[in-house]
């Protein structure tokens, strides 16, 4: 086994790709019984610092309906000068430039350690970065200082030359114009009238073309003539005037009755930043920021009257379709979301308040762009203020770590069809062969637009096999799935990267066996035999994430209840497959390495914020899962099942279990939840702590002890994005709620007896327990009747 | 008149007369030596016979006749008055007005009068006689003194013009071509015509229009004519009036004519006036349609001997100067009820002793008639012309300030009337009895105060209330908006940046402007800083705010582009306190020309506009108002689009009155919402071409503004009357988010209002702003009898918000007479107020009636009131003698000069833009506005001695009265002419042009250098002091003789003929005495 894990290690390094299953089933039929679909997580942009692009363009297949690129799996007929592709077999010939080709003479895209590569297109305009601010003015005045304070920090972290925008909004929405000297000039629109693009447009005079397109240029359709936006200026021409415009930003000026909410007309404000670009900048990479500070509470997409005393809508009144506005205030920001993103702009939202600020509604603006989704208190935390700064990070290239306007193609090999993908992505309609009818995720095509990426934003994609059983592929065949990603790289150019992956796929695995026996026959031992392959080959891991997004994807559409449900029978239809067990015997019950973890994945999945939804607002929920649904695997592993450390006198630090036994008097506790960072201290430490011992230099190893859990937090805290929140709390504290809420309360106020003092905190809390579960699941698992 | 003439002032003037005939006949190229003519007979005689050439002979002899005839026509004058026979009092004193005139004259006079009427004959030539009709304008009642002072019309020329402007004056005409001459006069004649047969019937071939060569001969005329109508006063020197219609292009201009009637006069009476003859001939060939009110039909052949003598006829000159040396001397002093006050034109002080002044209030009549019958009998309108607000000398004291306390001020418990000198105090002071509707009310215990021995408070002198005829009250919470005081209002300036501004230089001059401006805004009595805040909007296709907050760097602009439903965008920081943001609007203003110096935008709203503004004020919870500078036809898509709807074709039509409509309902939508928020608009327009002043005007004229045009507007040329209506305009003390009600004795009631405000029920007339020169008039009807005791008394009560934001109501009031005897209405009335509604109700019935109705209208309005008095008043009298009330003899010049002017009569270049903003420009005067704006002033600037300081008597506005060596200025209020005869002597040109001969005197200079010599300061001083009388600035053209600019300066000499077919004064009076005779009969 320790070879497929270092094989699917060095596969995510390499492709930034884990399937859930590496060996394929041979047919549809069995690839059904595997309970798990075939699938992957993709990176697009994995990091690779040890692939430098390569500059010229990808070779394609010259089938129209085929178009793959050339790959390290193409058979190569060097003296003839052709290449086959390995999706549809097509024969190619080498452009001229490949004249020198020969086996020892290969272009890096036919070297089997370039199953990645990048490469960079040189035709074409160069469109500069676009980063649009929009930003309530409603907000308390140190918490606007601060933000106008990072707005201006921002200005020195973006490249000289990609453009910048302004939009305020309170009451009004005003779109800044940028270049005038000597007077701040705005226009200003009415919060509450929604407005077409076309209008919003012509009101801000973007319909005239103010300047005539210099003839020298032959001008494109993707080319606008920068200068034409007063409103969208490079940083460097106007950076000093727009920290002075940032400056004098002042509050809202509408004053603000007692009981009332300020007016905010975040609907129309984001309305018009989209409207903005879609005339100026259309399939041109652009980041729209959203800063807001409340919830909207007038004109298209309000979330919320303006009255204090009626409250925003809880999971409660959404249940009770008690929930006034949402239905509207979600269609209006899908449209938004749908506009931006079918023009390569993505959105991001900040959103700080204490309260809720609307983010249920406006989820789809972040989710269908690719943009961020970030929620704090105040703009006046370091939580903010170090996410925002984070976002403009840099690669060991100095490059930003965010690239737009994406689209990603899958091509299958003919076994495979896609079924769909689930990340932060529209569906581009491509119908194609290679388009299954199932759907899952979003399905029904073949390309999507990913309109913000960073290394980090992962899609899940998912296959149906479809060979059929009775025509199946020799063994040891390999399937291949190629991934290409055209993409605006931060330093404004195209680039194309392609992964081209294979699997092999088992022929007709199961030959034997039929539904729902069990029991060994003649054709068990060589289904056995292949059924360890496929279990060998299985990624718990990769397929915990997967099918958590197909669970959370479900629940954006459905009843809590019903994809608990729905997870729970997968989970033991998996079992009941994969499981060794004697029927109706739960204690015989085994699952084998390769599947040992997977129950407990979806036991603290089914207890995630991710799919529960008590104790979480809908703003809460919207951002969890807004972030589950674009991390990489290790992040979303530990978003599902949080990380526990454990420090003591008793030697270095180690992992512990996410178990209320861990929590012990004389230990301190790390958890990583990647929201939240909590460090707890035991009773006794913390007792301790007050007794002041770390002063005290005899003591000092106590100091220390107390310091490493900070330095490490410090480290996971630098890294994150984004920042998560940062709680340090003891035994007793009202914040280690955070910490016993995630743990398995393997102790509770109905066993703690059993279980005796020593071994641990007890939670109060009804839920079962891990040990509960797995007894479950062994029961149904080996039941005949289910 | 010759006589009387002669003897003193002959001599100056005389020369002119001779001059112009020699124009006439020589069509100017003649007659330098005309001058010459020793006496101005013999001027008249020239010419004669050169027109009389023309024409068949027949007039030959007339013209010596008729010498003679101006003469007896004269003594028919005094007999006139002697007739009339010294009435009132008051008439009495006039008297001496006229003898300054000529006091010689007037010995003569009275011995004359003997002479009269018969005499006609005597002095003349038999011809004379028969042709004069008689009339006699009388001064009915005693006037005679001042009648004779007319007579003797100064012989000089007095122009006097009113009437019909040019149009091309000053309100800017386009620069479209000027008709010339006659063209467009004639249809308007012919819709006079049919009047005009009315009469004529008789007149022998009268209505032969046109063509009528008819009238050449004058002989027949004479034979034939025999029409009957006796009363016009016709003239005498037919020529002289003849120049001055004919004016320019046409040659020969028509006669004016009265002459087919006058054959019945010319039995009758003077003779003398017959003299006129010769001309006409000329005349009615040409131009016979022209003729204005159906006068020329007959004319032509009656004869041309008929003429009054226009030095016959009444002078508004001489009546002004009557009463300017009868009344100017003594204040006026208010203590008596029903007192005719003294004419606008007269310098008075006024004695506040319990009547408001008449700057406040006039009256068409100080005496009312008791019932409803008599003033139906009358038809005297019964109008006060309210100015709430008025502005009074410095050696006035304005109101005094009232406080009341918590209670408010004290008012009659029923009527709501406010406590004033009239109330009575009864039962030892603890209740009073209310004059207006008897009500008996407590007085409240803090305001007790004992009676005296006559009923008197006794602290009725220490009280404005009790004692004043005007004075404020302060105003209560309860007065105001919301049940909260009000915030001290703002002004919004609100400038077009389209293109057509850009281009004319006006924004960079304004903006240039404004930064010393803004420190004269209006600023209540002591106070050291003006309360007044300000803000900008500058505005094209789109709106643009201004930030412009004290704490900013630089100001903000904030464009709102959504102009389909105006909202303002900011809160704060718009309207700001100057000194504290001052650097800010500095830089603002220094901006606003730069940021568009390049636009290409030509397009912009209007109706947005306001509302912004509007929504502006209301968001700052205050009142205010708004300034708007504007060059075009708002056709950008927005609510209140308009669209160019300028057709000329419409003119004389039934759907003429389309014209002055609104072409949307819209902006009266908007007013409404305007006043509802007390924001007041001025907008200063400056078009290059239609801009529908109709419809752009409706929010000014609702919301009590002022409509300012400055057609092709061109900074070289208009800056400075732009800058100082500007300055005037921003500086001038308003009252804003102002009702007022006028409250009456029980007998007569307040009907009907003529103004620039709003009214949302029948009583109550709201004004969004009211400033000191906005005039409100009201009509008012009897619902019952009047006491002749009691009187009847108005009260009128205007509560505004001060600029500094203090809530007060000002309460003027006025006691009237009452009378059971139409003789004491007569004598009580006053002309000018009269016209002054005349004017505004005529003005207001162009909306929904054809102009030829409303003309109608005020023709027979007119002769019914004098149809009247002839029959109830006069003593009895030949038919044929027209007798004119001492009050009223002004009536029919003046009407005349109203019929003619260019809404109710346009000329061929008068645009419809013009008519709508003179239109709207007239509803708001006072009466000393309107009395010049229709009448003229007319002075010679050469004629007295340099070293004399004051200023030259006028003269009578009519080109006979110019003389070519002369130098005369010309201004009605808007217009302002310096006319220059074409033989000024050298030096005189010189010291005031600075150039060495007429030629070389640029027609159409706009400012006259500055030369250091006595008669250039005194002129320069003169022009100053005009246009500082004046609300507006009179933008100055120098006109010479005989240049192509002189078409518009002759538009204004209304006693003349106008080109668009007005009738010369002498045509219309006949006309007038013919309908009158009709009404007796």
């Amino acid at each position: 086994m320790a070879t497929y894990l270092e094989f699917i290690q060095q596969n995510e390094e390499r492709d930034g790709v884990r399937f859930s299953w590496n060996v394929w089933p041979s047919s549809r039929l069995e690839a059904t019984r595997m309970v798990v679909p075939l699938a992957c997580l993709l990176t697009p942009l994995k990091e690779r610092p040890d692939l430098p692009p390569v500059q010229y363009e990808p070779v394609l297949c010259s089938r129209p309906t085929c178009k793959a690129i050339l790959n390290p799996l193409c058979q190569v007929d060097y003296r003839a000068r052709l290449w086959a592709c390995n999706f549809c077999f097509q024969r190619n010939q080498f452009p001229p430039a490949y004249a020198g080709i020969s086996e020892v003479n290969q272009p890096a895209e036919l070297m089997p350690q370039f199953s990645t590569i990048e490469y960079v297109i040189q035709r074409g305009p160069q469109s500069p970065l676009i980063f649009l601010y929009v930003v309530d003015t409603c907000l308390e005045e140190d918490d606007l200082q601060a933000l106008k304070e990072s707005l201006q920090m921002s200005l020195s972290l973006l490249p000289p030359d990609s453009l910048v925008g302004l939009i305020t909004f309170g009451r009004m929405v005003q779109v800044h114009e940028l270049s005038c000297e000597g007077i701040s000039k705005s226009y200003v629109f009415r919060g509450t009238k929604d407005l077409t693009a076309k209008q919003i447009q012509d009101m801000l005079g973007l319909t005239k073309p103010a300047v005539p397109v210099q003839p020298a240029r032959p001008a494109q359709p993707h080319e606008q003539p920068f200068v034409s936006s007063r409103f969208l200026q490079p940083v460097h021409k106007i950076d000093m005037n727009l920290t002075d415009l940032l400056g004098e930003l002042q509050r809202d000026p509408w004053p603000v009755p007692q009981g009332k909410r300020p007016l905010r007309s975040t609907g129309v404000a984001v309305s018009i930043a989209v409207g903005l670009l879609e005339g100026t900048f259309p399939n041109t990479g652009a980041r729209i920021m959203l800063f807001m500070g409340g919830p909207p509470t007038q004109g298209p997409g309000m979330v919320v009257g303006d009255e204090l005393k009626v409250p925003i809508r809880s999971w409660h009144d959404i249940e009770k379709d008690n929930a006034r506005f949402m239905k509207k205030a979600t269609k209006h920001y899908e449209m938004l979301a749908n506009r931006a993103a079918a023009n390569g702009h993505c959105i991001d939202i900040y959103a700080c308040a204490l309260d809720q600020t609307g983010l249920l509604e406006m989820k789809c603006c972040t989710n269908l762009t690719g943009g961020y989704m970030v929620m704090g208190d105040s703009f006046n935390t370091s939580l903010f203020k170090q996410t925002f700064q984070r976002i403009f990070s840099k690669d060991f290239n100095g490059h930003f770590r965010m690239a737009f306007g994406a689209t990603l193609e899958v091509k299958t090999s003919r076994e495979l069809k896609i079924a769909g993908a689930i990340g932060p992505c529209v569906s581009l309609n491509v119908k194609g062969p290679c388009v299954s009818e199932n759907e899952l995720g979003v399905g029904g095509t073949s390309q999507w637009k990913i309109c913000g990426l960073d290394p980090t934003s992962t899609l899940g994609i998912y296959f149906e096999v479809v060979s059929q059983h009775n025509a199946p592929i020799p063994q040891g065949g390999r399937g291949a799935v190629q991934f290409v990603t055209h993409y605006q790289h931060s330093s404004t150019q195209r680039r194309i990267r392609v992964t081209t992956v294979a699997r092999k796929e088992l022929a007709r695995a199961f030959p034997g066996r039929t539904r729902g026996t069990n029991s060994g026959t003649v054709s068990w031992a060589d289904a056995q035999s292949q059924l360890k392959h496929i279990e060998a080959a299985f990624d718990q891991e990769a397929a915990a994430v997967l099918m958590a997004r197909l669970g959370v994807f479900r629940a954006e559409s459905e009843e809590g209840p019903d994809v608990l449900r729905w997870l729970d029978r997968q989970l033991i239809r998996l079992c009941q497959k994969f499981g060794q067990y004697n029927k109706e015997d739960p204690t015989s019950f085994r699952l084998s390495d390769s599947f040992s973890l997977y129950p407990q994945f979806m036991f603290h999945l089914r207890r995630s914020p991710f799919l529960q939804v008590f104790n979480n607002s809908p703003d809460e929920s919207s951002c969890y899962r807004h972030h589950f649904a674009r991390q990489d695997l290790t992040q979303s592993l530990i978003m599902i099942q949080p990380i526990l450390y454990s420090y003591s006198f008793h030697g270095p630090p180690e992992p512990v279990l996410l178990d209320s036994s861990s929590i012990l008097p004389d230990r301190i506790l790390l958890m990583d939840t990647f929201f939240q960072i909590v460090i707890y201290l035991g009773e006794t430490i913390a007792q301790w702590q007050k007794a002041g011992y770390q002063d005290m230099p005899e003591y000092e190893n106590f100091k220390h002890l107390l310091q490493a859990p900070l330095d490490d937090a410090q480290e996971i805290l630098q890294a994150r994005f984004p920042m998560p929140r940062y709680i340090n709390t003891e035994h007793g504290g009202s914040q280690a709620r955070f910490l016993l809420s995630k743990v398995n309360p393997s102790q509770t106020h109905n066993n703690l007896y059993a279980w005796g003092q020593e071994t641990g905190a007890p939670i109060l809390t009804d839920d079962v327990s891990l040990q509960v579960f797995m007894d479950h699941l062994k029961k149904l698992a080996v039941s005949s009747a289910c | 008149m010759n006589v009387n003439q002669s003897a003193p002032p002959v001599p100056p003037f005389g020369q002119p007369q001779p001059v112009y005939p020699g124009y006439h006949q020589s069509s100017y190229g003649g007659q330098p030596g005309s001058t010459a003519a020793p006496t101005p007979y013999g001027a008249y005689n020239g010419p004669v016979p050169g027109y009389q050439q023309t024409p068949p002979p027949g007039a030959p002899p007339a013209s010596t006749a008729q010498a003679p005839g101006g003469q007896a026509a004269y003594g028919q004058f005094g007999q006139g008055d002697v007739q009339n026979g010294p009435s009132s009092t008051v008439q009495m004193q006039r008297l001496p007005g006229s003898q300054p005139f000529g006091s010689a004259p007037l010995v003569p006079v009275v011995s004359q009068p003997a002479v009269l009427q018969p005499y006609g004959p005597p002095p003349t030539s038999a011809q004379v006689t028969a042709q004069l009709a008689g009339m006699h304008i009388s001064g009915a009642v005693a006037p005679v003194p001042p009648t004779s002072g007319l007579g003797y019309g100064p012989p000089t020329s007095l122009a006097s013009a009113s009437g019909s402007f040019p149009n091309s004056g000053l309100y800017g005409s386009y620069p479209q071509g000027q008709a010339q001459g006659h063209p467009g006069a004639q249809p308007p004649q012919r819709s006079v015509l049919p009047q005009a047969s009315s009469f004529t019937p008789s007149a022998s071939g009268g209505p032969r229009m046109p063509s009528m060569t008819g009238p050449l001969l004058p002989g027949q005329s004479f034979g034939g004519p025999p029409v009957s109508q006796p009363n016009h006063i016709s003239s005498p020197p037919p020529q002289a009036l003849t120049p001055g219609t004919q004016m320019s292009g046409p040659p020969g201009p028509p006669p004016p004519m009265h002459s087919s009637q006058q054959p019945g006069y010319q039995l009758q009476q003077n003779g003398s006036f017959g003299p006129a003859r010769g001309p006409q001939p000329n005349y009615g060939s040409p131009y016979p349609g022209t003729a204005t009110f159906g006068s020329q039909p007959g004319p032509p052949q009656p004869l041309p001997p008929k003429r009054l003598d226009p030095d016959a006829i009444p002078s508004p000159i001489q009546v002004i100067e009557d009463d300017r040396n009868n009344r100017g001397s003594e204040p006026f002093i208010t203590g008596v009820r029903g007192q005719v006050p003294p004419l606008v034109t007269t310098n008075f002080l006024v004695k506040d002793q319990g009547n408001a002044s008449p700057r406040y209030i006039r009256c068409t009549s100080y005496n009312i008639p008791c019932t409803s019958d008599m003033a139906k009998q009358a038809q005297v309108p019964l109008a006060a012309v309210i100015k709430p607000l008025a502005r009074l000398p410095p050696e006035e004291a304005s109101p005094y300030v009232v406080d009341h306390g918590e209670s408010g001020p004290l008012r009659c418990n029923r009527c709501k009337a406010y406590m004033c000198p009239f109330m009575q105090f009864i039962e030892g002071g603890r209740r009073f009895q209310c004059c207006f509707c008897s009500c008996i009310n407590d007085v409240p215990p803090q305001y007790f105060q004992h009676l005296d021995h006559t009923g008197k408070r006794v602290d009725a002198y220490d009280r404005p209330e009790l004692s004043l005829g005007s004075y404020e009250f302060l105003a209560t919470v309860d007065y105001c908006k919301n049940n909260k005081f009000p915030s001290p209002p703002a002004f919004i300036f609100m400038i077009d940046v389209s293109y057509n501004a850009i281009r004319s230089g006006l924004v960079r001059l304004l903006c240039e402007e404004l930064k010393s401006l803004l420190d004269f805004l209006p600023r209540e009595g002591g106070a050291e800083e003006s309360a007044v805040r300000v803000g900008f909007v500058t505005y094209n296709k789109v709106l643009h705010f201004y930030n412009v907050k004290s704490s900013l760097a630089q100001p903000q602009m904030m464009v709102v582009s959504d102009v389909g439903d105006m909202f303002v965008p900011l809160l704060d920081g718009f309207l700001v306190n100057v000194n504290e943001s001052r650097t800010v609007i500095t830089s603002l203003l220094d901006q606003i020309p730069e940021m568009f110096a390049d636009t290409r935008e030509t397009e912009t709203v209007f109706a947005p506009v306001i509302q912004a503004g509007m929504e502006a004020l209301k968001a700052a919870e205050c009142a205010g108002k708004l300034f708007l500078f504007h060059t075009s036809l708002p056709i950008a898509e927005a609510p209140g689009k308009l669209k160019n709807r300028d057709d000329r074709k419409l003119i004389n039509t039934d759907k003429e009155k389309t014209l002055f409509q609104p072409q949307t309902g819209a902006y009266q939508t908007l007013a409404k919402e305007c006043v509802a928020q007390g924001c007041c608009v001025d907008l200063f327009l400056f078009p290059n071409q239609y801009v529908d002043v109709a419809t752009l005007s409706v929010v000014p004229q609702l919301t009590g503004g002022s409509v300012y045009k400055y057609a092709c507007f061109q900074v070289e040329n208009d800056q400075e009357r732009f800058l100082s209506d500007l300055r005037r305009d921003v500086q001038k003390v308003v009252g804003f988010d102002a009702v007022m009600r006028v409250r009456t004795s029980t007998g007569i009631r307040a009907v009907d209002f003529f103004g620039a405000f709003y009214m949302s029920n029948t009583t109550d007339v709201e004004l969004a702003g009211l400033d000191g020169d906005k005039t409100v008039t009201v009509e008012f009807k009897h619902d019952d009898r009047l006491n002749e005791e009691s009187g009847a008394l108005l009260q009128c009560a205007l509560l505004y918000t001060s600029c500094a934001g203090q809530r007060r109501l000002r309460i003027h009031n006025l006691a009237l007479n009452c009378c059971t005897q139409l003789a004491d209405l007569y004598r009580n009335c006053e002309t000018d107020t009269l016209i002054n509604y005349m004017a505004k109700f005529a003005y207001r019935g162009v909306l929904n009636s054809p102009v030829k109705t409303v003309r109608d209208t005020l023709i027979t309005q007119c002769a019914q009131i004098l149809a009247c008095y002839r029959k109830n008043c006069a003593s009895p009298s030949s038919a044929g003698q027209l007798i004119l009330p001492e009050c009223m003899k002004l009536l029919p010049v003046y009407l005349n000069c109203v019929l003619k002017s260019d809404v109710l009569q346009p000329g061929a270049e008068v645009t419809t833009d013009d008519r709508a903003y003179v239109r709207q420009l007239v509803t708001s005067m006072d009466v000393a506005e309107t009395n010049v704006f229709f009448y003229p002033r007319l002075l010679p600037l050469t004629k007295s001695p340099i070293e004399n300081t004051t200023e030259p008597p006028a003269v009578r506005a009519s080109e006979e009265r110019l003389s070519n060596g002369d130098i005369y200025l010309l201004e009605n209020g808007l217009n302002l002419f310096l006319w220059v005869g074409a033989s000024v002597q050298q030096g005189v040109v010189q010291s005031l042009f600075g150039v060495s001969s007429f030629s070389q005197i640029t027609s159409g200079l706009s400012v006259l250098p500055v030369l250091d010599n006595l008669l250039s300061k005194k002129v320069r001083g003169l022009i100053d002091g005009l246009r500082a009388q004046r609300s507006r600035y009179m933008k100055l053209i120098v006109v010479k003789q005989e240049d192509k600019l002189e078409m518009l300066f002759k538009h204004f000499l209304v006693e003349d003929k106008s080109l668009s077919g007005g009738a010369s004064y002498v045509d219309f009076l006949c006309h007038m005495h013919k309908e009158i005779r009709q009404l007796l009969s």
